[in-house]
């Protein structure tokens, strides 16, 4: 195999991060390459100065055997790299066929585009994927598979060499995850270098030759995949021991609980459009729940609408035997319920304002007095949490968007705690923070619980789910399919609930 | 060669249940776009009827061709506006850069028709590409850039005017002159130019490869630089073609008035951007036709024309109306995008 | 993208200078100003210019306190100089029944118009840039219809308001004086003042925080409203004539490079109201400097054009971080 698109000593350091520190890469024909590494290790930024997004600070770019330097995403593409993005990056209020032919359009008499050339060789395209469509349609009318497959047909027309892919699969089905690496291997076949990269250990196995794995920005680790076990893997992207990873697992939770007897939260029967079909959960308080299931399969539009920040068609959700009005943030945090997002920089943290004011923005009614801001509460306030939570900030007053991930989460926290909630829905309370501050918080979430709140939490790291959850209700297409008690609380148990229902939902 | 690796692949089946529930929302979702693309036409003929039924002076050869002629300085200028909303911009100096061109002109008249035309083409299009350039390469907000724009082009304006006080006169036997008093065929030269333009516009919109640039642009940015699209360079284009739109308009107002008149276009912009909106262009980009705003400046001018025919009505009042009507088609266009996201 | 790439000590340098220069360059501009004027401009610094010149400066002082409530929330009013056409004809209609009447029907107007915006942005989602556009000409034009032309005003208690002074200070300058400290003390003492800057910041934030999204922006946008009558009814004052066709044109410029030249990022989520006073003066400085030194008016609208340009270039630079 030769050798198609390789780095050599690449360095990229932003303001505060070395992103890249040294890194040797070598993308072949032929070849279905992984690139893995757990978030902050450089996975993006590699990619990016790839495909010409960045350039590098130091270290070598060899595209077919020549040195070369790619100034934006546009010389990259017509050099012969293509890239499918995590989230689909097309013009959802164009048509199927300009998204596919955008920049690149058959044209006819005059430089006029020819319109009836370009709908029938985008149907071609996508028909030898195997999708069906009308391309003259908006792109936004199609699901999310067919938009992604229509990325894929988007990125091998141009006669790529490399195919960059990165997490294709984080919102695809499992039927159209099979599709796709129907269409991965095909490429392959053609002589086409693939980039792949993902967080789903049994599709690398499935359909990569080869794997690069990255920590901290520095290579450990490049070879063929079939010669790394599993559990290798796993110990060189976390750089723990393999016994270690074994005996302590991963997380900081005791595990250890008493719950009450009585639930604090009963949602019932929520339901919305194409997202739920009536889940039912509940909740004693000191109790840690765990919502299990795939991306998309309505864990996070659980959580939301339990907090009123998405509306529902259907259901109801009581707290101590009250009803609480649906679809309306500040009733649900009148009655006690509070929400840590899945997307904390936009949608939970006020970057700009200091931590001070963003511990107090939730409770500031209460903390004022005809409409006039109470200060020495405030700061009362601020300063237990502050403590109690152990934010790491050179004070109250640096501004939120400049902590670390973790303190973030943190400032969250203690947001929500400074309104006494019953009950906590965290929704990916330890992603994309590091791991010293990822324990800090599963241990908080611990004591928390044991103080009488009652939790609900999801997370797709599946030891911190199973570790930290007493009971785990597992989430499939919007309903609920099992619930985990007592010792059933297994990631076997887990995964064979999610697997043993079937792929299909007719 | 391509063809017989493929064929190994396996033929794979896209389900069809999605295809079936979406089918279902697409119908919906046509009705709305229907409306966005067709309501501004159907209010049209609605209030044409309506006028020719209540006022015998309407239906006249005189009373339209003279809406026509005063329509076509504001169709030319909202033709630049709606590639610039199309990109999810907005330009605001065209009111002063429409002034700043009949000036020009005018001035430009007295050494012949190619000055009278050059001179504001390439003023207001530098002002244009000044304005394209902060917005795309400097990243600052269109709005600002080009309110500044508008002050900076009226500065300018006075400057060559003697502070506002002299108005240069166009020779009515110049061939400059023609090109807005002149007729063919019973209608006047502007309205001729101003379809040619609009014809024009609609090809480049359609059916060129810039004109994808600015659908993609305007409906997603961030993606369109990631599959190649020049962003930088459409958004410099469609500012800098809004300049020229407005500078010919305003050249070509000055030769219907045979005078470059100093205080024309305030509010201008005003007018384009309503029409452009009203012709269903999405405010917020990646939608819209050329044809639709030129039905959006004709609903406006036959407004105008009404109010002016009840004649003890203001025309103050053609300012509100035309307020209003601004204001509801966005919240149509509002409702109608949140209808759609949520399918 | 290419400023990251540098890294090292120098742009952090750079970064600081950017920063000050966009928190304190405003009163850097002032302070150049004034003493380029004391020494190059006669009869500069007497009590009698500043007078003039501060009394021409209040009614966009007091606009562009609104429009920095409006900004902060990310949102604009471009309708500010229509409300004030607006407030100064009902003023000059409803005289007929007492002063105090008419002034509270001015502000009542102008509360109208914000709570048109307010809804059309609150409710409905409109971008402000539009929904404040729609009103300005409507707005524009319901002043017209009112008030067809320019008429005089004549009456005591108005003309005192526009011409008195207390110990020598106009009330112009005081009511602009002390509407600046309540809307500082607004925006930084009261939960608004807290709640407005969360949702200018990080909308989705404030709403999952369960802050009060809607009536907050309304609020913005009434505050702006009745701001720009307040102007409007003291320009009025000054000028004893009602003109809805000229007054406040352009105002929501002037108000908007107030604002955005006092150091208040266009992204939202930060006021500087000391910024925006110093910005009003310095616009007004700038005015007042080339027309005494006999340069047409033309120049000083070029000049605040390239001024407007420069702030916002230079808040740009720090925004990206």
């Amino acid at each position: 195999m030769t050798d198609v698109l390789s780095v050599t000593q690449l360095s990229k350091t932003f303001p505060g991060v070395r992103a890249l520190d040294g890194v040797d890469f070598t993308a072949r024909a032929g070849e279905v390459h992984a690139l893995i590494g757990e978030n902050g290790a450089g996975k993006s930024t590699l990619i990016k100065v790839l495909t010409g997004v960045y350039a590098p600070d130091a270290g070598e770019l060899t595209y077919k055997n020549e040195k070369v330097s790619f100034a934006t995403p546009l010389d990259a593409q017509h050099a012969g790299i293509s890239t499918i993005y995590q989230e689909v990056n097309l013009v959802p209020l164009m048509s199927v066929a300009r998204n596919l032919f955008l920049g690149r359009e058959p044209r006819g008499r005059l430089g006029l585009i020819d319109f009836r050339r370009m709908h029938r060789e985008a149907d071609e395209a996508l028909r030898r994927l195997g999708v069906r469509v009308d391309v003259r349609r908006p792109l936004r009318e199609l699901g999310v598979g067919a938009q992604q497959m229509v990325a894929l047909a988007r990125a091998v027309s141009v006669d790529a060499q490399v195919v960059i892919m990165d997490e294709p699969t984080s919102s695809l089905e499992p039927r159209e995850v099979q599709t796709l690496f129907g269409v991965i291997r095909m490429l392959r076949d053609r002589g086409i270098a693939v980039i792949y990269v993902s967080h789903r250990l049994e599709e690398l196995y499935e359909v990569c030759d080869a794997v690069t794995v990255l920590r901290d920005g520095k290579l450990v680790h490049t070879g063929p995949i079939a010669e790394l076990d599993r559990l290798r893997l796993v110990s060189l992207m976390l750089g723990r021991e393999i016994g270690e990873v074994r005996e302590e697992g991963v997380t900081k939770f005791s595990g250890e609980h008493a719950p009450g007897t009585q639930p604090v939260l009963r949602a019932r029967d929520l339901t919305m459009r194409h997202a739920l079909h009536g889940v039912s959960v509940d909740i004693r308080p000191g109790e840690v729940v765990g919502l299990g299931g795939l991306l998309g399969s309505g864990r996070s539009e659980t959580a939301k609408a339990i907090a009123g920040a998405l509306p529902t068609d259907a259901g109801s959700v009581l707290i101590a035997g009250t009803p609480v009005r649906s679809g309306s943030p500040p009733a649900a945090i009148r009655a006690g319920i509070s929400l840590l997002p899945e997307d904390r920089k936009a949608e939970g943290i006020v970057p700009g304002l200091s931590v001070r004011e963003n511990i107090a923005l939730a409770a500031l009614p209460g903390l004022s007095r005809f409409g006039l801001v109470d200060e020495s509460a405030i700061d009362k306030i601020v300063d237990t949490f502050m403590k109690r939570l152990r934010i790491k900030a050179s004070g109250p007053h640096q501004k939120v968007g400049e902590l670390s991930g973790g303190n973030q989460q943190k400032v969250l926290l203690a947001r929500w705690l400074a309104m006494n909630p019953k009950v906590l829905l965290l929704d990916e309370p330890t992603r994309g923070i590091d791991i010293g501050a990822k324990a800090e918080v599963q241990k908080l979430i611990d004591e928390l619980a044991g103080d009488g709140l009652a939790v609900l939490l999801i997370s797709s790291d599946m030891e911190e789910l199973i570790e930290g959850s007493d009971r785990v209700v597992v989430l499939k297409d919007g309903t609920v399919i099992e619930e985990l008690t007592g010792s059933k609380v297994t990631e076997d148990a887990l995964m064979r609930a999610i697997a043993t229902t079937g792929g299909s939902h007719d | 060669m391509t063809g017989t690796v493929l064929s190994k692949a396996k033929p794979m089946k896209q389900p069809e249940d999605p295809a079936d529930t979406e089918a279902g929302a697409s119908r919906s979702e046509r009705v709305s776009a229907l409306a966005q693309q067709h309501g501004a036409l159907v209010t049209l003929v609605v209030a044409v009827i309506a006028a020719s039924l209540s006022f015998d002076t309407f239906l006249t050869a005189d009373n339209l061709e003279n809406m026509a002629v005063s329509s076509a300085f504001l169709a030319v200028v909202a033709l630049g506006m709606t590639f610039v909303i199309i990109t999810g911009g907005i330009d605001l100096s065209v009111g002063s850069l429409f002034a700043l061109g009949g000036v020009l002109a005018a001035w430009g008249s007295q050494y012949g028709t190619a000055v009278a035309l050059l001179l504001p083409l390439a003023v207001c299009g530098l002002i244009g590409l000044v304005n394209g350039l902060l917005i795309a390469r400097s990243r600052l907000a269109p709005f600002i850039v080009t309110l500044a724009a508008m002050l900076g082009a009226r500065g300018i304006l006075l400057s060559v005017t003697d502070e506002g006080s002299k108005t240069y006169l166009v020779d009515k036997d110049t061939f400059f002159a023609t090109l807005g008093q002149g007729k063919v065929l019973g209608i006047g030269a502007p309205v001729w130019i101003t379809l040619a333009l609009f014809v024009a516009g609609a090809v480049v919109l359609r059916r060129s490869r810039f004109g994808q640039y600015v659908y993609a642009v305007g409906g997603n940015e961030d993606a369109a630089a990631l599959m190649g699209a020049p962003v930088a360079r459409t958004k410099i284009t469609v500012y800098t073609l809004s300049g020229l739109c407005a500078g010919l308009a305003g050249a070509l107002n000055a030769a219907w008035l045979v005078s470059g008149v100093t205080i024309l276009g305030s509010g201008m912009e005003l007018e384009a951007i309503s029409a452009v909106v009203i012709g269903g262009t999405l405010l917020t980009g990646g939608f819209g036709f050329i044809s639709g705003s030129l039905v959006g400046v004709l609903l406006l001018k036959v407004i105008q024309n009404v109010i002016n025919q009840i004649g003890s009505l203001d025309s103050a009042y053609q300012q509100v109306v035309s307020g209003a009507f601004l204001a509801l088609v966005v919240i149509a266009q509002t409702w109608l995008g949140r209808r759609r996201r949520v399918l | 993208m290419t400023d990251l790439a540098l890294g090292g000590k120098a742009p952090a340098d750079r970064d600081r200078i950017l920063r000050y220069l966009q928190d304190y360059g405003v009163y850097l501009g002032v302070a150049v100003l004034l003493i380029l004027n004391i020494f190059l401009t006669p009869h500069f610094l007497s009590a009698e210019n500043f007078r003039t010149q501060a009394v021409q400066v209040a009614p966009v002082l007091i606009v562009a306190l609104g429009m920095a409530l409006a900004i902060g929330s990310e949102g604009v009013d471009l309708s500010v100089g229509s409300v004030m056409a607006l407030s100064t004809s009902l003023l000059s209609l409803y005289l007929g029944y007492g002063t105090w009447i008419a002034l509270i029907v001015a502000l009542i107007g102008g509360a109208a118009i914000g709570v048109a915006n307010g809804s059309l942005i609150a409710f409905i989602g409109v971008q402000p840039i539009v929904a404040t556009l729609a009103l300005m000409v409507a707005g524009r034009g319901l002043a017209l219809v009112l008030l067809p032309q320019l008429k005089d005003v004549r009456d005591p208690t108005m003309a005192s308001l526009g011409s008195g002074d207390v110990l020598g200070i106009p009330y112009l300058v005081l009511i602009a004086a002390a509407l600046a400290l309540v809307v500082a003390f607004v925006v930084r003492r009261t939960t608004f003042g807290r709640q407005l800057l969360a949702i200018g910041d990080s909308r989705p934030a404030a709403r999952l925080a369960g802050l009060p999204v809607r009536r907050v922006l309304i609020l913005v946008y009434v505050c702006s409203g009745v701001l720009a009558a307040v102007a409007g009814v003291l320009a009025t004052a000054r000028l004893t004539a009602s003109d809805p066709t000229s007054l406040g044109n352009l105002m929501e410029l002037s108000a908007i490079t107030a604002v955005v030249v006092g150091g208040t990022p266009l992204s939202g989520g930060r006021i500087r109201i000391g910024g925006t006073v110093a910005g009003a003066v310095l616009i007004q400085l700038l005015t007042a400097t080339l027309i005494k030194h006999d340069l047409p008016p033309s120049w000083t609208q070029i000049a605040q054009a390239v001024v407007i340009i420069l702030a916002v270039y230079a808040a740009r630079e720090r925004g990206k971080r």
